[in-house]
């Protein structure tokens, strides 16, 4: 299977990255290439193979349910793009 | 002064040969003078190493100080450090002062290194290169027209061109070991899990791994031992108890058995690159260890696997990045969906976009049982290969990479030619086993690594092998004409 314009254009927005009509060929061709590599996997059945989501197969830790780290909230947001009374700033969502 | 291992300058320390004070300044000197042309250093943190260096040397003076007291040292630019930089390699993080230091960096501090600096690499560790980072390529000291290797590439140049005594570095699918390859050096990517990652910016976190780059086995124990250990603040690190990597280090290796994989010796293997590894494993016949053919079948599969696992991880843990807590944000966004989108278009480089959208879509909706599921269940047969392979040998040995430094600009263009240099590397980390590279002889007058792989958590028997092969040769000692 391959992707085509409208296919890229789709997992951009999916992805939220613009990309421009220039780059979009460009894309195409890469996407393509790694996928065609990806698909070498095809060679090999893996049915009755169960996945393998951690290299440890360890089980989750867990810990109390109590708040242990304290507020930072003013030095977290001394880096922020704009913040206004303690809020993140973005443009207006709702008119 | 710059070319004594951690151990000699330790030494030194503690003898009052210099003064830490001395030896930074010594290293701040040398990056002034070298770095121009390498662009092995981001950001040098010239005040606060001297600040560092100052503590350590009073330390030192009341005689509690431990071995790292002192030793100027360089991060990779993926850890986050307090009021210093961190900028992952890339624009979205160009502005970016992390508010708090990864668990490596405190740790490394609390045992008294001195931060000189954070070191360039691949855009968010993407690239085997070192070319996809938004301040340029760094170059090998060894050929500046050739590339040091990624991701960690400024890591393993600084460490190299002796612009640091040691460094840090990333592992994900040989991030740590195909650089110290290139470059010359001893590189170590521990078991998934023993290095918490903790503040280290995450790319694909159910491989990621920090490890030390250094020119000794001995260097890289010293370090290790205090990176190593349980962080409740990483919800996979591992609780097994630390050993005391140093002290197994002379282990004889009478009777130690070998395992040369069949299939990392096959086509792809540069003739030079091969008689060299076979020259290291020649040496390590006359330390008194047997060698015997093992197969990992499955092995192949390791590179189409990496590149659905790692891009879909990728995806996921970039999503972060949205121009709104931090980072870089677009100028005058329309609105919210601009935002997102154009701050991450500029924010990011080519490779990393290419990863995030491939991630994105082998985790979208009919896709993800074609390529995510089947890639965790080859990840599965890849992990059991080396099970079966631990029943019959000690530890698994081959090439760190199938090339010498290739080249700046040979591969930028094609990312599927870049990919094929971590055929050896990759499989380490789909199964979470702790991996080394050695300095072996040169092939044609250009560094070249040889791979170690252990069993689960290993590390000090990896550091044993390699400690042994250093005390018989000379090959980790070379270095790059023009930085003495």
């Amino acid at each position: 299977m391959s992707l085509d314009r409208s296919d890229v254009e789709k997992i951009a927005h999916l992805a939220r990255i613009q990309i421009s009509d220039a780059e979009k060929g460009r894309y195409v061709n890469d996407l393509n290439g790694i996928l065609a590599l990806a698909e070498e996997m095809n060679a090999v059945d893996t049915q009755g193979i169960s996945p393998m989501a951690h290299p440890l197969r360890m089980t989750q830790r867990l810990r109390p349910d109590q708040a242990t780290e304290p507020d930072r909230r003013e030095l977290f947001q001394g880096i922020a793009p704009s913040v206004e009374s303690g809020l993140y700033l973005v443009p207006k969502v709702i008119e | 002064m710059h070319k004594k291992t951690i151990i000699e300058l330790d030494r030194g320390l503690r003898q009052g040969a210099f003064t830490s004070v001395e030896l930074t300044r010594h290293y701040l000197e040398r990056i002034e003078q070298h770095n121009p042309r390498l662009n092995a250093y981001i950001t040098v943190a010239t005040d606060r190493a001297l600040e560092a260096a100052e503590r350590a040397d009073s330390l030192r003076r009341t005689g509690e100080a431990g071995p790292l007291a002192g030793i100027p040292i360089a991060h990779k630019d993926i850890f986050c450090t307090y009021g210093i930089k961190t900028s992952c390699g890339s624009r979205m993080l160009d502005s970016f002062v992390a508010p708090y230091s990864a668990a490596v960096v405190e740790r490394l501090e609390q045992a008294g290194v001195v931060m000189l600096g954070k070191t360039n690499m691949d855009e968010f560790a993407m690239g085997s290169s070192n070319e996809t980072s938004w301040y340029g390529p760094v170059k090998n000291p060894w050929d500046e027209t050739r590339v040091p290797g990624g991701s960690s590439g400024g890591s393993a140049a600084a460490v190299s061109a002796h612009l640091c005594a040691a460094a840090t570095g990333t592992d994900t699918g040989g991030s740590i070991r195909q650089p110290a390859a290139l470059c010359g050096l001893t590189g170590l990517k521990p078991t998934y899990g023993r290095v918490s990652r903790w503040g280290m910016i995450a790319f694909a976190s159910s491989l990621d791994q920090a490890g030390p780059m250094t020119r000794t086995a001995e260097d890289a124990g010293l370090l290790l031992q205090a990176m190593a250990g349980f962080d409740p603040r990483d919800s996979t690190s591992s609780q097994e108890p630390v050993p005391d990597y140093l002290a197994g280090l002379g282990a004889d290796l009478a009777g130690l058995r070998i395992g040369l994989p069949k299939e990392y010796f096959g086509a792809g293997l540069d003739a030079g690159v091969a008689a060299s590894v076979e020259a290291a494993i020649a040496e390590y016949l006359r330390l008194g260890a047997e060698v015997r053919e093992i197969s990992l079948p499955n092995s192949p599969l390791s590179v189409p696997t990496y590149y659905v696992v790692a891009p879909a991880e990728c995806s996921s843990n970039l999503a972060r990045f949205d121009g709104v807590r931090y980072g870089h944000r677009c100028q005058d966004p329309r609105d919210l969906t601009d935002l997102y989108q154009r701050s991450r278009a500029e924010g990011f480089g080519a490779e990393v976009k290419r990863r995030v959208m491939i991630g994105t879509y082998v985790l979208s909706a009919g896709y993800y049982d074609a390529y995510y599921l089947k890639a965790q269940k080859l990840r599965h047969l890849i992990s059991d290969d080396f099970r079966r392979a631990f029943e019959q040998v000690d530890v698994i040995m081959g090439p760190t990479s199938p090339t010498t430094a290739f080249r700046l600009g040979d591969k930028a263009d094609n990312p599927v030619a870049m990919y094929l240099n971590d055929i050896y590397t990759i499989a380490t980390n789909l199964a979470g086993l702790p991996g080394m590279s050695l300095p072996v002889a040169h092939a044609g007058g250009l560094p070249v690594g040889l791979q170690l792989i252990g069993d689960y958590f290993q590390e000090g028997r990896l550091l044993n092998i390699a400690h042994k092969l250093q005390q018989a040769t000379d090959w980790h000692l070379a270095s790059p004409p023009g930085f003495d």
